[in-house]
């Protein structure tokens, strides 16, 4: 004597996007705002300490954004043109930017005059940094040199001048004070030990390089060129780990999150995609309105910023979190009734009775275990259930059907329940999982109200509304029928090909017939 | 060595079991049911089988505990026989030859020398009597008995329809829309009668009666629900009757509690309903009880009420299947459940909810279905199909996951409509226990496509790796219906039979290889060759071809004309069973695909069509030493025929197969244990062991390790016989015995001393005396040891006889 089985309601798999924790998270931020600054915004950079401002480099300014604030809270603007590659140095005091005319310029985030001015590029410079012994500063110009500077003395203290195109991006190794790494158009990326005249290693990227980034541990490379972003092992020697090809167009920007789990690219294509670093698939992507630029995120994952080719700075807050407190204000029972017998710890001897667990059965399955057929259809058209969870709707409906009580159920109801009904019948049955079900039960409502019919307007104009529904319905699964046989034709012509040499071999002659009497 | 032992075929299970009522024995401790021509004792405790009574020729109609001994049986049967059993022991004491043909058995108390039965009136076609019949208490096993005297005329031939009053004053038998009441003592017989439907239109038909033991009462069950309970019925225009309504459909069976405090009462809801004190108001129900109720019967100390249902002769639609991890033959059980039912022990292991959805006891609904199963090479997946038929169709193709830690299979994938019409066919890919990571399921649909599917893991990286099936290639062959699937061993190929010609795929690329058929025939069965014949396929055809094509050279390699019905592959055996239907009887044939003469032949199987045949796997590998039989070393075949008998072969003697001594000793063991059996026990059952063994009695030195004496010091003083008993045995225990003595020797002695224990009575008497003696102490202790019951005073008795061999091996 089994307990009553519930109704079970078919789960469909969602089509589509699979909503996984990563999809929750990167989710989780509000409406962008939108800056419009004076030209393409070439880089953005958090500052690496509270309150976390961040530098946007666009034009011949460099604006500094407060988190919340749309006005800049302080401007650079001592470029006569256009400045580049605006950077933190890690304990957030001071700003490095290079220009166009070649000159690299040392800013003390509270003033605004430049502290130094290293001057040496012949051309522009499109990449600064600060090593991170924090006096010493890397620079990648127009003029196929990398430079190493002293803070200090605003010296040169060496050029490499070993790329063989515009060095376009950087970047300094976190744990080795004396590693830096520059990308160039050369399809490059070679790494830099101050110590030595000449780099270290050289690694083939095979596209203009538009981006490298250096994993916290030092270990791993990511170079993004072309459509192409690469994963390389720096510690075996610059081998090739991953090549990812999401983008269909150049991507321009890279980008980890603070906990390092997740590699960022943006590209000429609009899209930001979010990698995880431990198999290298797209686990998000954003998608904004012109092509990006440079891409930057705040400690923590707080803030997104994208910024675009036409100078708009996309700013994206993160949702503040749930308080959970609402949950907690439902009142837990006493400790005492908590613990009441759990803390009883069995004897050896003692015989072990679990008890059943306790069945919470939904109202309609009340009804249907008590053979309330009418009453449990009625309870599934509640609006709630029936708005937002149909198929618990049309689950039961089955469930009568296979019981033989639905047309009971159906039969019998008020103009306004049926006009109900037939909504929801109409809306519904279009929907290829609900419709053999629906189907059912619109013959059946057909049947059982076919003598009222033309005595209430609003039932005959439900009833109009159904047929053209599924007039609809009928027209369009016509035109993809359309669509299929088109689409054979294609198929067959294709496969004839191959379907040539697979010969049928058909042995069917009775080669070897043995015949044998089994009576014998 | 012994001449080659013929092979015969056993039943050995299913068929119906609601034949007539179960019986409980008097101590409630084991439950009697007919079987077919069986009689089964079950144990109420451990649910086993204990022992089968079996001797009838056809159908058992009826059992009645034998109401002057209640440790004897009576059975009656279609074969016009009444047999007497001692259930305990399983033996047939007497034959009573009647030569009607028997429908029901009563028994009463107050009538010591007879019985009651329902046979045919003579001359008349659905005319049925109720007679008794004088059983004579002369010697002999077989006796006729032809004393009938004929007590009610026109009664029905269910055994439902007839009930004895108290104390066996009055019987009652209903049919149609008569009651007719005799009383034995006035012969005076009282009719009622109702009108056929009532005012609202009721079925007012009489299903069945009951009486109550106490009072005079009459309970009797109607067609439209309705329970009416009659008193005051010995006078003919006085009665009155009340009625009690809850069953919306037929009242199968009523009973009455032992005191007639409740009545029960079920039907097709499959609800058991007791009413309080005969009124309507006041009652319990016992709902879900797996399908409509057709008999109960009610033990005799109260407790236990047992429901014998309908169900049991449901349709197997699903074939017979071996579950590889516990070798349990699985085959639809309830409705909606598969049952894993154990060969060895006729027993049901599990039941496994397949549909998981509440079953509507209703006659005419049309409800989910389990139409097949299939098991993966080691038994990790299970899938199974289901299916509704009404206006349209609905099916359901459900993945299950043997969970380890459950230690039972969990639902892990359902796909709704995997087909567009019937699944007629469906395997696993079965591949070695190390590539078992990637099984593939085959299903065939009447929608003319196969679909092979395939499991998938769950893209996110970081979520749970959970495991679905999905569709991974849906094959067709010229639109037609796909019939048969089957894989080859090493799973490469696959063949799929589409009703003319078989098709050979490459299960991994997809590409269709070859074909092969044999006109005009639609193919019926296919399967691979296995082991040294994996490059043979079988196909049988309906048009009476077996056929056997050659994978390499893809062409015919021989065909025999067989109607084949069941073609059956032994997993660890290249040998194949083929079950072919030749007009009227089955026979079975076994061969190697490589040569086209078969090793076996079996003819005149059984009269009924063989539906389903399955191979299982012996654990351990018989010897057979004929050559014929080789076949059944390592697995066995077993099959099912169309009225659900389950058979098998067996080369053994009837009674090598059953070894009713281990039940016996099971039925022993769960008598109660008394201080007395458990001293003497434990003797008897050493020195019958070392007897059977054929070994000498060995006394080791170390005295303080005989159990005896053991028993004697730990054994608290009270309980312990008297000293007189007890001395010999200490005496002997410390005695060393000859050890020269060759073991058939002993055994030799030992059966002649209990040829003299039989013969000499003077000693046996002695040792009565004896254990009289030994008796008396523990009736002094008085009530701490409860008076001894019948059959343990019988087991007594058969403990003395085998006592004394023991005694006297000393």
């Amino acid at each position: 004597m089994a307990s009553y089985k519930p109704v079970v309601v078919p789960v469909q798999p969602r089509l589509g996007e699979k909503v996984t924790q990563d999809t929750l998270y990167w989710r989780g931020y509000k409406t962008p705002v939108q800056i419009k600054e004076f030209g393409a915004i070439n880089k953005i950079d958090f500052s690496p300490v509270s309150p976390y401002n961040y530098a946007v480099t666009a034009s011949s300014r460099i604006h500094v954004y407060g988190r919340y604030s749309q006005e800049p809270i302080k401007t650079f603007s001592r470029f006569k043109d256009a400045a580049y590659c605006a950077t933190y140095r890690d304990d957030g005091k001071l700003l490095v930017a290079g220009s166009e005319e070649g000159s690299i310029r040392l800013f003390d985030i509270s003033g605004r005059a430049p502290l130094r001015q290293f001057d040496g590029h012949t051309k522009a410079v499109h990449v600064v940094g600060f090593l991170s012994d924090k006096y010493r500063i890397f620079s990648g110009g127009d003029d196929y040199s990398s430079n190493l500077w002293d803070i200090p003395s605003a010296t040169e203290i060496v050029s490499y001048s070993e790329h063989m195109d515009y060095v376009r991006c950087g970047c300094a190794s976190k744990l080795n004070a004396d590693v830096f790494i520059t990308g160039s158009y050369d399809h490059t990326v070679k790494v830099f030990d101050a110590r030595t005249k000449k780099s270290v290693m050289t690694i083939e990227h095979g596209q203009p390089v538009e981006s490298v980034l250096l994993f916290p541990s030092g270990g791993l490379l990511v170079s993004a060129g072309g459509r192409y972003v690469k994963v390389w092992d720096v510690l075996k020697g610059g081998q090739l780990l991953v090549s990812l090809k999401n983008h269909h167009k150049t991507v321009t920007c890279l980008c980890l999150n603070s906990s390092g789990q997740r590699l960022l690219s943006g590209s000429l294509d609009r899209h930001v995609k979010i990698y995880s670093t431990t198999s290298y698939k797209v686990v998000h992507s954003f998608n904004y309105a012109t092509s990006i630029l440079s891409l930057a995120l705040s400690p923590e994952d707080e803030t997104i910023v994208v910024g675009m080719t036409n100078g708009v700075l996309n700013v994206k807050h993160r949702k503040p979190e749930e308080s959970k407190e609402k949950s907690q204000k439902k009142r837990q029972p006493a400790y005492r009734t908590y613990v009441k017998g759990r803390n009883y710890m069995p004897k050896q001897e003692d015989f072990y009775v679990s008890k059943p667990g306790k069945c919470v059965l939904r109202k309609y399955d009340k009804l249907l275990k008590s053979f309330q057929s009418s009453k449990a259809l009625d309870a599934v058209l509640e609006p709630h259930i029936r708005l937002y969870t149909p198929e618990v709707t049309v689950a039961v409906m089955q469930e009568l059907n296979r019981r033989g009580t639905l047309r009971s159920a159906l039969a019998g109801r008020d103009e306004k329940q049926i006009s109900l009904l037939l909504t929801f019948v109409t809306r519904r049955v279009i929907e290829p999982r609900f419709t053999p079900v629906l189907v059912t039960v619109a013959d059946m409502i057909t049947d059982i109200y076919q003598p009222v019919v033309g005595q209430s307007v609003l039932v005959d104009k439900q009833f109009l509304r159904l047929q053209e529904a599924i007039g609809k319905e009928i027209d369009y699964q016509e035109e993809l029928l359309e669509v299929l046989g088109m689409m054979d034709a294609l198929f067959a012509t294709l496969t004839k090909k191959r379907a040539a040499y697979l010969e049928e071999n058909k042995s069917n002659g009775l080669t070897k017939t043995l015949e044998q009497d089994m009576n014998n | 060595m012994v001449a080659p032992a013929a092979l015969r075929v056993v039943r050995c299970g299913g068929s119906k079991l609601h034949g007539a009522r179960a019986v409980f024995s008097a101590d409630a401790r084991y439950l009697l049911c007919t079987s077919g021509d069986f009689v089964k004792m079950y144990s109420v405790g451990t649910e086993e089988t204990v022992c089968m009574l079996q001797g009838h020729a056809d159908l058992v109609t009826g059992i009645q505990l034998n109401p002057q001994n209640h440790l004897q049986l009576y059975s009656s049967s279609l074969d016009g026989t009444i047999k007497l059993w001692d259930f305990t022991d399983g033996i047939l004491i007497k034959t009573f030859i009647v030569g009607y043909k028997l429908l029901a058995l009563y028994a009463l108390a107050n009538c010591e020398d007879s019985v009651f039965a329902v046979i045919p009136k003579s001359g008349e076609r659905d005319s049925f009597q109720l007679v008794s019949v004088k059983l004579t208490k002369t010697a002999g096993q077989e006796m006729e008995a032809k004393e009938l005297s004929v007590i009610l005329d026109g009664v029905d031939e269910s055994p439902k329809h007839t009930a004895f009053g108290r104390e066996g004053e009055y019987v009652a038998s209903v049919k149609e829309v008569n009651l007719q009441v005799y009383f034995f003592k006035r012969k005076q017989m009282n009719r009622f009668s109702l009108s056929a439907t009532n005012t609202k239109g009721g079925n007012n038909r009489f299903t069945c009666v009951a009486c109550h033991p106490k009072e005079d009462c009459i309970a009797t069950g109607h067609g439209d629900g309705k329970i009416r309970l009659w008193r005051n019925f010995c006078h003919n225009k006085e009665y009155t009757f009340s009625t009690l309504h809850w069953h919306h459909d037929i009242v199968m069976d009523l009973a009455f509690s032992v005191e007639g405090t409740s009545l029960l009462s079920g039907g097709i809801e499959s609800v058991l309903v007791q009413w309080h004190n005969g009124s309507d108001c006041k009652k319990d129900f016992l709902p879900r009880l797996g399908s409509a109720i057709e008999y109960i019967s009610v033990s005799s100390d109260g407790t236990s009420y047992c429901t014998s249902h309908t169900d049991n002769s449901r349709d197997v639609k699903t074939g017979l299947v071996v579950d590889p991890r516990t070798k349990a033959l699985v085959l639809n059980g309830e409705p909606g459940h598969l049952q894993f039912y154990c060969l060895q022990s006729d027993k049901q292991l599990y039941s496994l909810d397949i549909v998981q959805q509440e079953y509507i006891h209703q006659a005419g609904l049309n409800q989910l279905d389990l139409v097949k199963v299939a098991f993966s090479a080691q038994g990790k997946w299970l899938a199974t199909v289901e299916e509704r038929e009404e206006t349209d169709l609905e099916l359901q193709l459900k993945l299950w996951v043997f969970d380890e830690e459950t230690q039972s299979f969990k639902l892990n994938t359902r796909i709704n409509m995997p087909h567009e019409d019937h699944i007629t066919a469906m395997c696993f890919r079965d591949r070695d226990e190390f590539e078992d990571d990637s099984p593939m399921l085959v299903t065939a649909g009447k929608d003319c496509l196969f679909k092979a599917w395939v499991i998938v893991e769950d893209t996110d990286p970081e979520a749970q790796q959970s495991v679905s099936w999905s569709c991974d290639f849906v094959g067709s062959y010229h639109n037609y219906q796909a019939t048969n699937c089957c894989f080859s061993e090493d799973g490469s190929l696959l063949a799929v039979s589409f009703e003319e010609t078989i098709t050979v795929w490459d299960s991994v690329t997809w590409d269709l290889k070859c074909t092969f058929c044999h006109p005009p025939g639609k193919i019926r069965n296919i399967c691979f060759g296995r082991l040294t014949c994996s490059k043979y396929l079988i196909g049988a055809t309906d048009h009476g071809f077996l056929c056997c094509w050659n994978l390499l050279s893809c062409a015919l390699e021989w065909s025999a004309q067989l109607n084949v019905l069941v073609l059956q592959p032994d997993p660890l055996s290249e040998h194949i069973a083929a079950v072919s239907w030749l007009s009227k009887d089955s026979s079975l044939f076994v061969f190697k695909p490589n040569k086209p003469r078969p090793i076996c032949i079996q003819r005149n199987l059984c009269k009924e069509k063989i539906q389903f045949a399955a191979f299982v796997p012996r654990d351990i590998p018989e010897t057979i030493v004929s050559e014929k039989y080789l076949w059944l070393r390592r697995s066995q075949l077993y099959f099912l025929t169309n009225t659900q008998e389950l058979m098998t072969f067996s080369t053994k003697s009837p009674e090598e197969r059953l070894t009713p001594s281990s039940k016996q000793l099971a039925v022993e063991e769960s008598l109660p244990m008394t201080p007395f059996s458990l001293l003497l026990g434990k003797h008897r059952q050493q020195s019958q062991e070392d007897v059977d063994l054929g070994k000498v009695v060995i006394h080791n030195h170390h005295n303080q390790d005989s159990p005896a004496v053991k028993e004697l010091l730990h054994t608290p003083a009270h309980v312990l016989p008297s000293a007189s008993f007890l001395c010999p045995i200490f005496i002997n225990s410390l005695l060393t015995s000859k050890e020269s003595k060759s073991a058939e020797e002993i055994a030799d002695e030992v059966e002649m001393e209990s040829e003299e224990a039989e013969d000499d009575s003077d000693e046996e008497r002695d040792i009565i005396e004896m254990e009289q003696d030994d008796l008396r102490p523990m009736d002094f202790l008085g009530e701490t040891t409860c008076r001894l019951s019948k059959s343990q005073e019988k087991e007594l008795r058969k403990i003395r006889k085998m006592d004394y061999s023991w005694i006297s091996s000393f």
